[in-house]
């Protein structure tokens, strides 16, 4: 639980934040890399900070706001939601990538823990990784619903689906796009400008078996060449790493045999349109 | 593990944006301009869904954010979003209508609520055209929960009306709304830029000043139109559910071209925050059946809300839950919480309705919410004042005895305040940033054009600024920005709570006035191009202290208790007349005597001081779909 510091009136009876905190007992040393382009003749290296457990929250990404705020500002790194919704704080944290907002820090003092910035990827600064690429991948699989007939303006329904068709997005849709799963992929690491990886592949899957869209076979034949999809070989990092327990090498699985041919998506169990031929007939 | 390193060329190329001779003041300085018939400021639900609405009538837009759109606050929103389209029960907009303005405290403007509620259903169903994907009920159609303050003819039966993603709402309202308006190649993203200070020329908005966070280059765009969607300013309290970044920005801009902002006293406290972390669990926990109980094991709100009972509005939650507190029937070693129980539900509920909460849960207090009740405690959740717009979305200020409009200013989301009033019902928030988001594209439809000519703009538009700018970037004062920030905060949260008195409010005045003059001896410490966001969490606290000293003297400055607002030491509502008695024979009391009016606050940027001024509530609705609800002792 944060320690709420009750401070009075006065600059004078204020902490001065300088010193180390490394005071109490549960002393845990964060190794942490530290770059920045813009200072070509420096080589990256990592720095390594101290942390008194015992005078910390819980997860990682309190620990490096700690280190930020009471020891170097200068460490830079992306945090928003801090309860894993945003996709900001992924980083790799002990060889594995995930968010450090919702990775509880290691208790034990005796190893220090190891934080990178996502592997394979250029880095702006620090932790943040360069995320350009990963989302124009995303934006090409064109992330919206299509219908053949769309509504008119002004004429909006909902469109219907049933309980069970809904349910074939769970586990797809939750995505936070952190790109933790692409970056686990070795396929990604080295084809990045041409494959699309997991994350963007899981999320072209759920507009593929969307009940409502209409564009599935246009969806997949974007992905015919042999980049798009085929450079995964089931490798299964990604679902390892996954911080949101998602399952990107199952879908990837999944679009593979849609392409092939062997299973077609399903139709609808209820008409999407139902209640638009409804409101036209009345 | 290999580690590219991106050589300057590279990062050039990738660069979106064609440096211009643009003015400059300081020889060093290099300013980027940019030209777009409209700019929005924040990607979150409100910034997108205009950009959307502009794009669709082919307006070049140009959406600027210090974030990546789907890492917004919006995310973070679960519960759902008030619309009436009645698919668990019949339903009626006029309904919603009377559960937002009772909800409000009176305070909310009328004709902007109409438009809230009217033009919800369709909002609801654009969004799940573009392939939002909500949960359903039997029929297929979308699924809608109970929510607090959300009732059946007027206050009789608790509603179902609140459409939801499981608890994902506003995670899948965002990517929704982010993958459509990817559609548009008129709409250019220009993410991780930092929005330093509206520009204002012949008294109208005709641009923003902001820095590209990659190398801290200055950019001018310049715009017919501007929409403020920067989100609210909850990051000033010590515990809020809020992300880091919601840190007010917006309204701050507002505040530094000498524009007055509105009720910047009504913070609302979310009655279920985590306990420790305060990360939130949503309102829908209660909707689906869950509720509070005590340190007897008593589900106490029977007591203070015989019949909403859990699902009473936020307010009335927070201070039952604070009150029984504060009479020892807190749980947990020190007393000093409650808990919140779902366990008594089937697991299915749980499993389907309510799964990324029992989760995050689990990640931060370690109980399994199956079988164990978790510990909450009311957290600061949602900021109610910000920027004043009508019921079209324009921004407007109080001049002589009648609302005029900011021309080439609209705004939208938790920056502004029109229809919450003093207290925003649960799930009208992210309502409010798609109906209003939506209004302010088809108001600027229908009053401008796209490709229309712009003034040229001065050269010392920018001065003020960039001075302002270079100040903070190269401060080297004493003071550690996280001090002054933990300072501020620590202010917030004790002393302009969930109970607030004069004594602790005067106490609250001195400490933030001298936060707010502690500024100037600021030290940040990193002084390199890229991405510094040390520099950055400096220019959001001068934004947070600049918000904060108008939080408080408003607070302390309305003499009165109204929906989020409560004084101790004035424990009614002081409004024109007497409501709790007929109303027949008593004359209104003129405006200087009463509380059922805004507060317009004005800051003094050098000394931090606040000038406070009112503008009388909109109780007209726009036409006769809705009677002007009159105000009632409010019970639930
Ligand atoms: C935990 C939680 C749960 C919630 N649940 C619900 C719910 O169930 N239902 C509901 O209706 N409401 C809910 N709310 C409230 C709701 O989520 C917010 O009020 C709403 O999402 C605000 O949206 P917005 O578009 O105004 O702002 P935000 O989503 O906060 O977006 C702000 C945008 O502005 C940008 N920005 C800010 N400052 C700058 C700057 N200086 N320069 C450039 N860009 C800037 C940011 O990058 C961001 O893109 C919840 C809130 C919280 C905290
Ligand atoms: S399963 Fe496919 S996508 Fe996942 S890590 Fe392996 S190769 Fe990459
Ligand atoms: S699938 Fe998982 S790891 Fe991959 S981007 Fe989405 S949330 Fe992150
Ligand atoms: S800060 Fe949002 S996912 Fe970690």
């Amino acid at each position: 639980m944060p320690f709420l510091r009750i401070t009075s009136g006065t600059f004078g009876q204020l902490r001065t934040f300088a010193t180390s905190t490394a005071l109490g007992k549960r002393v845990k040393t964060f190794a942490v890399y530290r770059w920045n382009p813009d200072e070509p003749d420096k080589k990256p290296y990592t720095q390594n900070f101290e942390v008194d457990l015992d005078d910390c929250a819980p997860m990682v990404l309190d620990a490096l706001l700690k280190i930020k705020n009471e020891i170097d500002p200068t460490l830079t790194f992306r945090r928003s939601c801090r309860e894993g919704v945003c996709g900001s704080c992924a980083m790799n944290i002990d060889g594995i990538n995930t968010l450090a907002c919702i990775s509880h820090i290691d208790q034990n003092t005796s190893k220090p823990t190891k934080i990178y910035p996502l592997p394979h990827m250029y880095v702006v600064k620090d932790l943040v990784p360069d995320l350009t690429n990963f989302y124009r991948q995303y934006q090409s699989i064109q992330p919206w619903l299509q219908r053949e007939n769309e509504a008119g303006k002004g004429k909006e329904t909902q469109l219907l689906q049933d309980v069970e068709d809904r349910a074939k997005l769970d586990g797809l849709y939750e995505c936070v796009l952190c790109a933790c799963c692409s970056t686990s992929c070795p396929s990604y690491w080295w084809n990045g400008d041409k494959y699309l990886g997991p994350a963007v592949l899981m999320q072209a899957y759920r507009w593929i078996i969307d009940s409502r869209d209409d564009a599935t076979a246009k969806r997949l034949s974007k992905l015919k060449d042999t980049y798009s999809v085929y450079r995964c070989h089931t490798i299964m990092n990604c679902t390892r790493t996954c911080p949101k327990g998602l399952n990107p090498g199952r879908a990837i699985a999944q679009i593979k045999t849609l392409l092939s041919g062997m299973v077609k998506k399903p139709d609808p169990i209820m008409d999407p349109a139902g209640l638009q031929k409804q409101a036209a007939q009345n | 593990m290999l580690l590219l390193q991106k050589s300057a060329k590279v990062k050039h190329i990738l660069r979106k944006w064609s440096p211009f001779k643009a003015p400059s003041r300081f020889g060093s300085y290099k300013i980027s301009h940019h030209k777009y018939d409209c700019l929005v400021i924040g990607a979150g639900g409100a910034g997108l869904r205009a950009a959307i609405g502009l794009a669709q009538q082919n307006f070049s837009v140009a959406v600027v954010s210090k974030l990546f759109p789907t890492r917004s606050h919006t995310i973070a929103a679960q519960g759902g979003m008030n619309a009436a389209i009645g698919s668990m029960h019949e339903d009626d907009w006029r309904w919603h209508y009377y559960d937002t303005v009772k909800g409000s405290d009176w305070l909310g403007d009328q004709d902007s609520i109409q438009v809230l509620t009217r033009d919800a259903p369709s909002c609801v169903y654009e969004l799940e055209n573009m392939g939002m994907p909500f949960s359903r009920n039997a029929e297929g159609k979308i699924y809608q929960r109970s929510f607090g303050g959300g009732t059946k003819m007027r206050g009789k039966e608790i509603a179902k009306r609140t459409c939801c993603v499981a608890d994902r709402t506003g995670h899948s309202l965002l990517h929704t709304l982010y993958g459509y308006s990817t559609k548009f190649d008129h709409v250019k993203h220009f993410t991780e830029f930092f929005v330093l200070d509206l520009l204002m020329q012949d008294n109208a908005i005709v641009g923003a000043l902001a820095f590209d966070m990659d190398d801290t280059s200055l950019h001018r765009f310049q715009a017919k139109n501007t929409v403020i969607c920067t989100g609210g300013y909850p990051r000033m309290f010590f515990s809020c559910t809020a992300a880091h970044t919601c840190t007010g920005d917006g309204c701050s801009m507002v505040s530094r071209l000498g524009l007055p902002l509105q009720d910047m006293e009504f913070i609302q406290f979310h009655p279920t925050g985590m306990y420790g972390s305060g990360c939130l669990m949503t309102e829908g926990c209660r909707g689906e059946g869950g509720y509070l109980v005590n340190s007897e094991g008593v589900r106490f709100m029977e007591k203070y809300a015989p019949k909403a009972k859990d699902l009473a509005s936020r307010d009335v939650v927070s201070r039952s839950m604070a009150t029984e507190i504060r009479q020892g029937r807190g749980v947990g070693p020190k007393k000093d919480h409650i808990f919140l129980q779902l366990h008594h539900l089937p697991a299915q509920t749980i499993k389907e309705k309510l799964p990324g909460i029992s989760e995050t849960a689990y990640t931060f207090t370690g109980t399994d919410v199956y079988t164990q009740p978790v510990p909450v405690i009311p957290t600061v959740h949602y900021t109610m004042g910000g920027i004043a717009i009508n019921y079209k979305g324009e921004a407007i200020i109080y001049k002589n005895g009648k609302d005029e409009i900011i021309p080439g200013l609209h705004a939208a989301g938790e920056a502004v305040s029109n229809c919450h009033g003093a207290n925003r019902l649960g799930a009208n928030s992210i309502l409010d940033t798609v109906v209003f988001g939506r209004a302010i594209g088809v108001n600027i439809g229908k009053l401008f054009k796209p490709g229309e000519s712009q003034p040229s703009l001065k050269d010392n538009l920018v001065d003020a600024s960039i001075d302002n700018f270079e100040m903070v970037r190269n401060a080297k004062g004493t003071i550690q920005p996280d001090v002054l920030r933990l300072n501020m905060r620590t202010t917030m949260q004790n002393k302009c709570g969930v109970f607030r008195e004069a004594k602790l409010l005067n106490e609250a005045q001195s400490e933030i006035d001298q936060w707010y003059k502690a500024f100037s001896d600021i030290k940040v410490t990193d002084q390199r191009l890229n991405f510094n966001t040390d520099l950055i969490e400096a220019l959001e606290l001068q934004n947070m202290l600049q918000a904060a000293v108008q939080v408080v003297s408003c607070a302390r400055n309305r003499t009165e208790s109204r929906g989020a607002h409560f004084r101790d030491d004035f424990p009614k509502r002081e409004d024109e007349m007497d409501y709790s008695k007929p109303t027949e024979g008593q004359t209104p009391k003129p405006i200087e005597q009463h509380w059922r009016k805004h507060s317009l606050s004005h800051v003094d940027l050098q000394s931090g001081k606040v000038a406070i001024s009112y503008r009388p509530v909109v109780d007209q609705p726009l036409d006769s779909e809705v009677e002007f609800i009159p105000p009632v002792p409010r019970v639930y």
